[in-house]
């Protein structure tokens, strides 16, 4: 599969007060277009990093991020981001939101009257037409996190990015939304990478899950294929054997291997190096970091 | 001068606009409930059996809200009296009520350049005020929105802010003599010298704390420079900003007084200094109750402004 993201053996360094911090350590990833590919990991462990990678709102300290074999420089809207807490501005309305991706996006070759229906499509796309005219701090925090989506979608990106997209919702509203993110991004046949700490979230949307493990260096541990068939209905595979399985693997990959973030540190520093998949072994990379490989 | 300066110090702080930020984070209903707490309790009567009883407590409630302020009022008049019987220089209230009957009987009197009505003071005064407060504001909200947007120029400023920032406003007085010779530019550039500091600290302190998350979202769209001035920062920081306007019109009409009392002409200020080489306490204590309330009336329509232009608040 020609990939369509790639993330290219990429080293980040943070500059801090006491010195410097390694968050990823030779991270490399790659989506295909069309694909839906989810990175958990437990928190602090730099997922949300590789996804401001892709993002252009930071840059990698060494290796290199690409998009159809072109290097990301910089933010763009053919990379949308679908933010954690929504990001709404909150004197704006939720058309106003929307409009604002849309006329960046649209504005050179579209009318006015063209860019509101635009607008009103992505915003109908969500199910928010009733609170078209309604400011942020009026409506719901799924609600919210809707507009955030159409927001995106209404930019027809290449990529849509979502950091932890549903983590402030509770469960049912959760469980609602994760279910209209699935039939937009199946009818649109878009290309995501979502960053999430909830399991069955992972499981449920994606088509590949990046497990990754914990930081400081973090890196990339294991990839899971997701084959179930699409669409998908949480009812059904709640009890599908192959659901369960996968849902098992991605536990113990988070909860055996790679519970205690305090042990892997001391490996990485024993070792001074760190596995990652798709990289050529190095002598050292064979030492037996993660003898379950 | 040393209440002034204090005044001025204290300002740095966004007064009220810490507590601002939060309230975006409450949850809707209970910042609705704030609000009906804070909106007046005038009851429009809805229609309820008992009317009786709601006219009763719509009474109770219009009570306990007057109440209290009158009863401070009774008190400060209660301790004025008292003092005022143990000297005899000091006026007592009711003397200074014929008083004040007399002076705004007419205060748009005008027999020649030192015997003017007090309409005419203030008249004065608020312009000086206005302009010198007006000028501050031109320059010190665009530069306060630069000095926040550009990290060199913010640290290029600091220095220069810190150090006159405490000058009180009457040493800047001489200077101003010195560059204009003339009396009136001169109280005019002691107002604007220091209103204009809260108006650029609190832009910059707006500008500064747009949250992050509204400025990746420029990012993101690739707005350009004018868009973000226009759909990000202006909206995310006017409330730093109106209040800024508020606290310098604050610091302006208290510099007026004092500006006033040594350049002379006319205003409030010099009228209050004219009466004391009269002797005329009680028409100073007019002046004062006047310098309050006027004060309090600039204050509390800045004030409204403040809520209009609060995106957090409508």
């Amino acid at each position: 599969m020609k990939p369509y993201v790639a993330v290219d053996h990429v080293d980040v360094i943070f500059d801090t007060k006491n010195g410097p911090f390694q968050a990823l350590a030779n991270v490399s990833a790659s989506i295909a277009k069309g694909e839906f590919v989810s990175i958990i990991g437990h928190s602090g462990c730099g997922k949300s990093t590789v996804l401001n990678l892709i993002a252009g709102l930071l840059d990698p300290t060494t290796g290199c991020v690409l998009l159809e074999d072109r290097e990301i420089k910089g933010p763009g809207p053919e990379r949308a981001v679908v933010f954690q807490n929504h990001s709404l501005l909150p004197w704006l309305t939720v058309f106003g939101n929307v409009y604002l991706a849309v006329e960046r996006v649209f504005g050179v070759n579209e009318t006015k009257p063209a860019l509101a229906e635009r607008t009103d499509k992505a915003i109908e796309m969500v199910g928010l037409s009733h609170a078209r005219d309604k400011r942020p701090n009026e409506i719901s925090g799924g609600m919210k996190q809707r507009v955030g989506i159409a927001r995106a979608l209404a930019m027809e990106p290449k990529v849509l990015l979502m950091d932890e997209p549903f983590g402030a919702l509770d469960a049912l509203t959760r469980a609602h939304l994760q279910d209209e993110l699935m039939r937009i991004t199946g009818d649109l046949g878009s290309t995501v990478l979502m960053v999430t700490h909830d399991v069955d979230e992972a499981v449920l949307l994606s088509d590949r899950i990046i497990m990754m493990t914990n930081g400081p260096a973090a890196t990339v541990g294991e990839i899971l294929d997701v084959k179930l068939p699409r669409p998908r209905n949480r009812l059904v595979l709640a009890e599908d054997a192959r659901y369960v399985h996968l849902r098992g693997e991605v536990l113990r990959f988070l909860y055996e291997k790679h519970m205690h973030p305090a042990v892997s540190v001391a490996r990485v520093a024993c070792n001074g190096t760190r596995y990652s998949p798709g990289t050529p072994a190095t002598p050292q990379d064979s030492a037996a970091l993660h003898p379950a490989q | 001068m040393n209440t002034e300066v204090v005044s001025i110090n204290s300002m740095a702080l966004p007064a009220g606009n810490s507590a601002g930020v939060n309230q975006l984070r409450q949850p809707v209903a209970s910042r609705a409930a704030a609000h009906e707490a804070n909106s007046p309790k005038i009851d429009t009567g809805s229609a309820k059996p008992n009317s009786g009883q709601r006219a009763g407590k719509l009474l109770n409630g219009a009570f306990s809200t007057v109440m209290p302020p009158v009863l401070g009022l009774l008190l400060l008049v209660v301790v004025w009296a008292f003092v005022a019987q143990t000297t005899e220089y000091l006026p007592s209230p009711a003397k200074t009520w014929l008083s004040a009957l007399e002076i705004f009987g007419d205060p748009f009197y005008d027999r020649g350049l030192n015997d003017k009505g007090i309409g005419w003071q203030l008249w004065a005064s608020l312009k000086r005020v206005f302009e010198g407060f007006g000028l501050a504001a031109l320059i010190g909200i665009p530069l306060g929105f630069m000095v926040g947007r550009f990290d060199a120029l913010q640290r290029m400023m600091n220095p220069v802010i810190s150090l006159l920032r405490p000058v009180s406003p009457l040493a800047w007085l001489p200077i101003g003599l010195a560059v204009f010779k003339a009396a009136d530019p001169s109280a005019i550039f002691v107002i604007f010298i220091t209103s204009i500091w809260p108006m650029v600290i609190n832009t910059s302190l707006g500008v500064a704390s747009v949250p992050q998350d509204y400025l990746n979202v420029a990012r993101v769209l690739k707005l350009s420079e004018w868009k973000v001035f226009t759909k990000i920062l202006l909206p995310a920081s006017l409330p730093y900003v109106v209040t800024g306007i508020k606290l310098a019109l604050g610091i302006a009409w208290l510099v007026i007084v004092a500006a006033e009392m040594l350049t002379g002409g006319v205003g409030i200020g010099f009228w209050i200094w004219d009466e004391w080489n009269n002797l005329n306490m009680a028409h100073i204590i007019v002046a004062i109750f006047v310098v309050g309330t006027v004060g309090l009336i600039l204050e509390q329509s800045m004030a409204w402004v403040a809520n209009r232009f609060d995106y957090r608040k409508n």
